[in-house]
């Protein structure tokens, strides 16, 4: 057992005090209103940025052995961020690629993973070729290629239509359920949190900081009938009533 | 009609069009008003004097032509191997490229002469003179091309531990290369003009003599049809050049680059 669990305390402008523990295995959505230091949070979450106040550390692995620093994540941006002259297989080779030169193991596991995220049959197409849904189910894969132990995306879906994004949520579902890796997935969505997470944390606008952070006690797996259900419809509420206490308190 | 098959035919036609035109205006203008040829040649004199002095204009512009594309490749490797260096470097850039602004504002007229007196050799004179004038758009270019890279790309490489070899190669060059490419385009002209300054300033200086000397000589000599058949060489090499870096450019961005794209096929 891999204990991945993170602890912040950072006082930039954008977040205040934030405390948060991430367990493993879970689907941890952060909801707040633009501008509220989502991304910030995510980007220290994932080591490219550092809190100028409070820390960031591991906790101790279950099996008592402290993991490496360098534990794999995967980042999925607001945007596709593709190389646009790299086919699709060469972009979600670019992890092995950096790390060192990609044998036949590295392409087959970038092969699978394409078929995995819904890709097969476009593994020579370049990013242009592909739609914008398309571009992030490559995106996505770029992310799990590496089998990460968290996996960070941070709305990755805001750009894209409603029916495009739904059947994205379902197949982050199926591919959440299959692995359990560790998910922290920013978005001002509450449909779309309520949805897909094991547990959500409401932020608060600017400074950011943790208002709400609440369980989803809902059936697994995901389906999309839950929607009808009178529990996912009290969840949701409960949601965007902390979520407008949470705007309501911020000083203007 | 369909508009875009208009546009495509109307490219080629129309400038034709207008092309032929005017050589018939000069050449009736010439004929009515009886003008001698060392005045205004008609085109067809032109013409008959690119087929009389033909073999010999194109020996003189394969001279020009050698320093041309020596001094284009010369702009083309250090002026991208410069523009790397102040990427790698914001010091050395802030510290250089005032130096490479000089270099280019100088009016290459004004420092030919003295470059033709410090290197002896006539073809590395004209060579270095024709860089001069060609290898500023590279570095000013492929700079701004390797300083655009994506910034959450960056991100990325930097969360998966990438060196900065390794940004650069797979990163910062790529994305400089359109960059790089607009650069070579302009410069590709510029070389042309560079070589033939270098040569009005420099005269015959050698066994070899450019396209350039031939047109000073033909004024001298009052043989202005041989200069516009010179001329015209000359623009048709310009022409050439720039057709030649545009189809490269567009066989290396052909995949991904907007700038080489069809039309969108929906």
């Amino acid at each position: 057992m891999r204990g991945i669990g993170k602890r912040f305390r950072s006082g930039v402008e954008a977040l205040e005090r934030i405390d948060l523990d991430i367990t493993e295995g879970e689907f941890l959505s952060l909801v707040g209103p633009s501008g509220c230091g989502k991304t910030t949070l995510l980007r220290i979450i994932a080591g490219l940025a550092e809190p100028s106040e409070g820390e960031r550390h591991l906790t101790l692995a279950a099996d008592g052995r402290r993991r490496r620093s360098t534990t794999r994540v995967g980042y999925v941006f607001q945007d596709p961020t593709l190389m646009p002259w790299c086919t699709v297989t060469d972009n979600v080779l670019l992890p092995f690629r950096i790390a060192g030169r990609p044998g036949s193991a590295e392409r087959e596991r970038v092969a699978a993973e394409l078929r995995a995220v819904g890709l097969a049959g476009f593994e020579r197409a370049y990013p242009r070729q592909l739609s914008g849904g398309m571009r992030m189910r490559a995106s996505i894969a770029r992310a799990l290629v590496t089998d990460p132990d968290l996996l960070l995306l941070d709305e990755p879906f805001a750009a894209l239509d409603e029916i495009t994004r739904m059947a994205l949520n379902d197949d982050l579902m199926r591919l959440w359920e299959s692995r359990r890796t560790t998910v922290v997935f920013v978005t001002h969505s509450v449909f779309e949190s309520v949805y897909l997470s094991t547990r959500i944390a409401v932020m608060t606008a600017r400074p950011g900081r943790i208002a709400a952070d609440f369980r989803v006690e809902l059936p697994q797996p995901r389906e999309r009938a839950m929607r009808t259900l009178p529990g996912y419809a009290t969840i949701c509420a409960t949601v965007s009533e902390e979520l407008a206490r949470a705007i309501a308190q911020a000083p203007h | 009609m369909n508009p875009v098959r208009i546009s495509q035919s109307w490219q080629i036609v129309a400038p034709l069009a207008v092309g032929a035109v005017l050589l018939a205006l000069w050449e009736i203008v010439v004929r009515v008003n009886g003008i001698p040829p060392y005045i205004l040649p008609g085109p067809l004199a032109i013409a008959n004097s690119l087929w009389i002095d033909g073999p010999s204009l194109l020996g003189s512009l394969l001279v020009t032509l050698r320093v041309t594309l020596a001094a284009l490749a010369a702009a083309a490797i250090l002026g991208g191997a410069i523009a790397v260096l102040f990427s790698l470097s914001r010091i050395l850039e802030l510290s250089l490229f005032p130096y490479a602004v000089i270099l280019q504002v100088t009016p290459i007229v004004a420092i030919a002469p003295l470059i033709i007196i410090w290197v002896q050799e006539p073809f590395l004179a004209l060579l270095v003179c024709a860089w001069i004038v060609a290898f500023f758009p590279i570095v000013a270019n492929t700079t701004v091309g390797l300083n655009s890279a994506d910034r959450n790309l960056l991100a990325l490489f930097r969360l998966y531990g990438a060196s900065q070899v390794q940004i650069l190669r797979y990163l910062k060059l790529p994305t400089a290369l359109p960059y790089f490419l607009a650069g070579l385009r302009i410069s590709g002209g510029l070389a042309l003009i560079g070589a033939v300054v270098a040569e009005f300033v420099a005269g015959t200086g050698g066994t070899e003599t450019g396209l350039a000397f031939r047109i000073l000589e033909a004024g001298y000599r009052l043989a202005i049809p041989r200069l516009f058949a010179a001329l015209f060489l000359l623009s048709l090499t310009g022409i050439v050049i720039y057709l030649a870096l545009d189809a490269l450019s567009r066989i290396l961005l052909h995949h991904w680059h907007e700038s080489a794209l069809e039309e969108e096929e929906e």
